[in-house]
This record gives C-alpha cells, structure tokens and sequence, in this order.
C-alpha cells in the first residue's frame, strides 16, 4: 500500500520535474550568458592579442604583419639600446623616464593624497566644497591636463611670463623646454590630476576606521602622530593597495599626457615606453620592435604587479 | 561552466557585422586635409566629381592627424574593406603596393598622359612595378626661406645668396633686437631644416648621395660634419623657448615680425595668405642659400586601392580630376605647393607658386630633384625617423658634437635599414 501510494505520489512529481528544470537551469545559465559576450571579448582583445603581440615580436614584421618567426632580432636590438646611455637612444630614455615617472608619480600621489585626506578628516568646515574641488582634475583626460599645464608651464606663455609682467623679473622656470627636467613636469602634471582621486580613496578608508579604537588609543595616551603611525596607517593597508594599482597602471599607460604636454619632448626626451611602442609600431613600420617593447612593458608590469598582488591578498583571510 | 560560457559566446558572435557595401556612385576618401584651406580646396575637387555624378565621402578618422589616418588605414585595409583612395605619403604608397593591395591605373595614366607631364621623381613612389597605383596631387618644396619683408627693410638686408651670406643676415637682425630665426623645436622641423642645410653645404651631387641613396662614405664624410655644424651655428639663432613649437606658430613669429625668418616647406605660404599677407610686399620667399637651381621634394599623393569592379569607375573619374590642369591649378594656388604636373600654366599663381613652378621644372630637367628626407621622400619610415632622432638630439645637446652625430647618423641609418 504505501509503495504504492508513493509511487502515485511520485509520478506527478516527476511529470512536474522537466518544466521547471528548464527553467532552473536556464535561470541558472542567464548571468553567464548574458556575461558570455564580455568574456568572449576579453578573451579575444586582451589576451588573445597579448599571445599575438608575443608571436609578432619574434617575427620580421615591418609594415604589416608578417607569420614567419625569424627569431628574437627585435629583443636583441632593444637589448642593446638598453646600454646606450651616451647620447641616450630612445628607448634607454623611455625605460630610464618609466622609473623616474613611476616612482615619483606613485609616491608622491600616495604621500600626497594620504596628507590631504588626514586634513580633511579633522571634521573641518566646508569638506563639501573641499573635497570636489581636489577630485575633480581626475575628470578631465589627460589630453586637457597636458594642453592646459604645457601652456601654464611655457615660459613664454603661462607662469614664468606672467611673474616676469609682475615684476619679479629673475624667476626663471623652463623645466618643459629642457631635455634633462621635462620629465618632472610630467610627474607634476600628473600628479596633480591623480591625487585629489587618491585623497577620496584614503578619505573613505578613514571614514570607515572604526572611532573607538581611535578613542581607546587617545585614553591610552597616544599622541596624534603616534594615533596615526601606528594604528589609522596600518588600518588604512587595503586602501595603499588599491591606490598602488590604480596608480601604477596609470604610470604604465601613461601616453597622451606625454604626447599632449611635451609632444615628446626635446629630442625625444619626455619618451615613456608606451610611446616608444607606438612610434616604432605606427610611424616607423617596425612592427617587431614595438610588439618586442611592448612585451617587455608587460613582463615588467607582471614582476611587479604580481608579487605585490600575492603578498598582500594571501595575508589578509589569515 | 566553461562549456556554457563558450556556447554563449558563439551565439554572440553570432552577430557579425554585414559587410558593409559600397555605393558604386561613391568615392570613398581617406585625407586629413580638414584645416580651412585645405578643405577649401578639396571642395573643387568635390565639385568636380558631382559634375560626373559620384558622390564624396569622407572616411572619418578619429584625432584627424596623418599619423591616426594611417592607423585607421591599416586597419580598413586588413579588414578588406578598401576605401576609393587615401592621402598618402611616399614611401606608404610602395609599401601598400608591395602588400598587394593596390590599384591599377596604368590605362587612365597612357590615356591622360601622366608619364610624360609628372616629374619622373615623383613616379618612383606612384609607380609600382610598371603599374600607376597613385596620383600625385601636389609638390611641396622644402628648401625655402620665409622673411617678414619690414623686419628685411628695417635692418637694411638683402636676399642672401651663400650660407655665410645667410649668418651675416641673421647677425643684422641679432643686432638690431628682433629673434632672427623662427624655429620650430620638434623633431621634424629640425631634420626639415637640415635637409637644407645639407643641400647648401655638401651640394645637389653630395645630397643624393647621402640623403637619397643612404651611402655610407657620405654620411660620415667630413662634408656632413661640416653640415652639421652649420646648423649648429643656425640654432644659435633661435629664441630660448623654441622647443616643442608647431610649425604653424614659428610662420606666426614671422608673419607678426617678431622673428626675421623662417625654412621651412612652402607650406607655411599657406599661413601668409590667411593672414592676408602677399608675396613681395609684406614677405619674402626666397630658396635656401646656396640651394638655387635644386628642389626638394615632398608629394602628397591619393593612393589608389584595388576596389571591386563596380566601384573603379569611380576610382577612375577621381583619378583623372585629380590630374586635371584645372584642379591642379586651383587646387595648389590655395595650398601653397606647385601643380604635380609640369604642363599647368602658372597664371593663377602668386609670385612665390610661378617661382616654385619654374623650379621645379628646371629640377626635373636637370636632375636636381630630390626627395626630401625629413618628409619621408628619401628613405623608407624607419630610417627617416632614425634620421630626425639624430638631428633632434643634436640640436637638443643628447649628442654634443658633429663627429658625434656623424658616428650616430650612420649607426642609427644601418640599425633601421
């Protein structure tokens, strides 16, 4: 009897069972098909186009792209370019100006956007009209930044004239026209576009650090510096690595702002990899050289990116 | 997971793009002549093509530049998808034409007698292995000098015929308080300048040599040296915040007199007739010192791809209206460049066009004609920005002497070859 009133039982359910199968699993399916296309795309443009440009480099491509694999000729000439320091080639200039820009370009962004959001956390009045006004250089793009900044930095046009017309006729400021310091002005140009965002990113790590710890190192006789040394600081670790990677890959990719502050600089003194990468890709048909330089831009990115990655997301589940 | 993900993938690539077809009554261009002279003067050769029924069309490209056309270029081509033609420059026409993938346009050139009226120079880059894949459009000359006439009258100066003529003139107006040489510190300009300097020091012979056939005793020979530090001495001649300057701002200097003069291409007469300028009474064009009796040359020319049948027609009605002696005529008088024909009369022409126009035929009949480096007309891409890297360091201090840029020009011209 009760065998078969299970089975009475189970029959409808399993006559139920099909339709709503379908309908579980395509429920299920839904996200990754509508995430399919974006997938497909990053597969193919990114790293389907990495392997590409890794083939590429091996090859004798010139204007085009040519299939047959000649060897590593591209690596060889970067190499040796990588020594000529006296007159400098281009790309010793390009890789020597990434580790000039990158360093200061991040450190200073961190140091400064650290200073302004501990600031504005002091619970000042007007942090409403404050904060915008920090943050809003990083909506321009970065061709604005360099046209703007190229004509405030040019001597015979934007800060040097106008201090001479004031009368302080001895001020003298040509960085942008100078072979051995254009590269700083693109760190301060740069600079000042990146750090008001980098200040809202600390601003909302302070925000979040939780007040009675802050008050129960004040009772603890903490002094404001100690306060911030040695607990807001290592509270705020999270945020030094998102700023690091936001600030990083924009030191890596930084092209235009080069392009639109210094058009290169004097004879090509201003020159990141970036574009060198494209110089030689684009207008001088050595395709090999610049997928080459364009590998070596990604190795250099990985050795450092990586590391970093991995030591600071396995510490933190503990 | 991972097989669900690739099924949905190829139902979204599922939506490939049609390929898009072309209107046979179309001409599909590629320039980036989009300043208002030049735009004006396309506009005849719109005009010209609706008479016979084809229709323009301006393929876009993004930032406008002749660099970002040739980017976008690339890719239509390796996308298979031709446009009628492109603007192009010397050595990317051979290039493409070396790629397969352009026209022929040999019948139109016999029929409209292109091999006899273009300068043979110019047929090196628009003729490909027998066949006409381009049509010249204009010729630039390079070696010119552009001199603010009052500036000229006030320090009492007069038309230099030698380089130590030229220094002698440009001391005058040192002396006398105005910048004597307007300069645009980029790359370009710099190797655009010493083309000429090079021509006026070493001679017609010694610049076809180095600069056209990249021979090796030449370009480290004492003569190149001696070039060099002619244009040394030029660049003490600049103001201190020449670096990094557009063209367009240094012909600016010149035209407002707060500079005495300018070398650069006859483009920059372009800059004059905006500003209302004519030749001979507010400036003054004369060829480079001790450059008298050569040219040289740059061509922008429209590269013709090879399209579909149905769409040649097209290809060939723009080819002939881009030769035609009226085009020619009207288009250069506005541009600032000579006819790339020799057989258009010069009656619309300024002073300056009628100079350049004579010239260049006496160029092309005594084989002084020569491609210019700087611009892309005396060696292939790789080497001519090779080349400008050089000059650029040179006139910048990376490199300090001549005997330095001399070991440099060679090795860099080897490496890029």
């Amino acid at each position: 009897m009760t065998t078969v009133a299970t089975q009475i039982k189970l029959t409808p359910e399993h006559n139920a069972r099909p339709g709503a199968s379908v309908r579980s699993h395509l429920q299920d399916a839904l996200p990754k098909i509508v995430l399919a296309p974006s997938f497909a795309i990053t597969i193919v443009f990114v790293y389907g186009f990495i392997l590409w440009t890794i083939y590429l480099s091996f090859t004798n491509s010139k204007t085009f792209p040519s299939y047959a694999i000649t060897g590593p000729r591209a690596y060889q000439r970067l190499w040796r370019w990588t020594f000529e320091s006296d007159p400098p080639s281009s790309w010793y200039t390009s890789i020597t100006n990434m580790g000039i820009f990158g360093f200061l370009y991040i450190f200073i962004c961190l140091a400064l956007g650290l200073f302004l959001a501990i600031l504005l956390d002091q619970k000042i009045r007007g942090e409403g009209v404050l904060r915008p006004i920090y943050l809003y250089p990083m909506a321009l793009s970065f061709i604005v930044t360099g046209v703007a900044w190229k004509w405030f930095l040019d001597p015979g046009l934007g800060l040097e004239q106008t201090l001479h017309q004031w009368g302080w006729t001895s001020f003298h400021f040509d960085w942008i026209k100078n072979k051995d310091f254009v590269i700083y002005t693109v760190v301060i140009a740069g600079v000042w576009q990146a750090s008001g965002f980098i200040m809202a990113m600390f601003l909302a790590g302070l925000r979040g650090i939780d007040g009675e710890i802050m008050k129960a190192a004040q009772i603890d006789g903490a002094t404001t510096f100690q306060l911030y040394r040695r607990i807001v600081i290592p509270l705020l670790r999270p945020i030094f690595l998102s700023a690091f990677i936001v600030l990083a890959h924009l030191a890596i990719k930084s092209y235009d702002l080069v392009v639109a502050l210094t058009s290169g600089g004097p004879g090509g003194s201003a020159w990141l990899p970036s574009n060198f990468m494209y110089e030689f890709t684009f207008k001088r048909n050595e395709m090999a050289v610049g997928s080459a330089s364009a590998v070596i831009m990604l190795m250099t990115i990985t050795a450092i990116i990586v590391p970093y990655l991995y030591s600071e997301l396995r510490e933190r589940p503990r | 997971m991972l097989r669900k993900l690739l099924i949905g993938t190829a139902l979204a690539s599922g939506f490939a793009f049609a390929a898009h077809a072309a209107d046979v009554k179309e001409v599909q261009m590629l320039h980036w002549w989009t300043s208002g002279g030049e735009a004006a003067a396309l506009n005849v050769l719109k005009e010209d093509l609706a008479k016979e029924g084809y229709a323009w069309k301006d393929v876009p490209v993004a930032g406008g530049g002749g660099d970002a056309a040739m980017t976008a270029l690339k890719a239509m081509v390796a996308a298979g998808n031709y446009p009628t033609a492109s603007q192009m420059l010397g050595y990317t026409v051979l290039d493409y034409a070396a790629a397969g993938v352009m026209g022929d346009l040999t019948e139109t050139a016999l029929k409209e007698g292109w091999d006899k009226s273009v300068p043979a120079a110019l047929q090196k880059f628009s003729v490909y292995d027998g066949k006409w894949v381009a049509a010249p459009v204009n010729v630039h000359s390079v070696n010119w000098l552009w001199i603010n006439k009052a500036v000229m009258d006030k320090i009492g100066g007069t038309e230099p015929k030698t380089f130590d003529d030229f220094v002698a003139l440009l001391d005058k107006a040192k002396t006398a308080g105005v910048i004597p040489l307007a300069l645009g510190g980029q790359n370009w300009q710099e190797a655009t300048m010493f083309d000429s300097v090079v021509l006026s020091t070493g001679g017609p012979e010694f610049y076809k040599k180095a600069f056209n056939d990249l021979d090796e005793e030449q370009l480290k020979s004492d003569t190149m040296k001696k070039s060099f530090d002619n244009l040394a001495k030029l660049v003490t001649y600049v103001d201190p915040n020449f670096s990094g300057r557009d063209w367009n701002l240094a012909t600016a200097m010149v035209i407002k007199g707060d500079a005495l003069v300018q070398v650069m291409g006859d483009w920059a007469k372009g800059e004059f007739n905006a500003a209302k300028k004519t030749p001979g009474t507010d400036f003054l064009c004369y060829r480079f010192p001790g450059t008298d009796g050569s040219v040289i040359y740059n061509s922008d020319m429209f590269g013709m791809f090879n399209v579909p049948d149905d769409r040649k027609a097209a290809q060939v009605a723009l080819a002939t209206a881009t030769l035609s002696k009226s085009f020619q005529s009207a288009f250069n008088v506005v541009k600032g460049s000579v006819p790339a024909r020799t057989d258009v009369p010069d009656t619309d022409f300024d002073a300056c066009g009628k100079k350049g126009m004579a010239d260049l035929k006496a160029a092309n009949e005594g084989g002084t004609l020569f491609g210019s480096l700087a611009q892309g007309y005396g060696a292939p891409p790789a080497v001519a920005n090779a080349y400008k890297d050089v000059v650029s360091k040179f006139v910048h201090g990376q490199i300090k002497t001549s005997d330095e840029a001399v070991t440099e020009l060679v090795k860099a011209i080897e490496d890029a070859k």
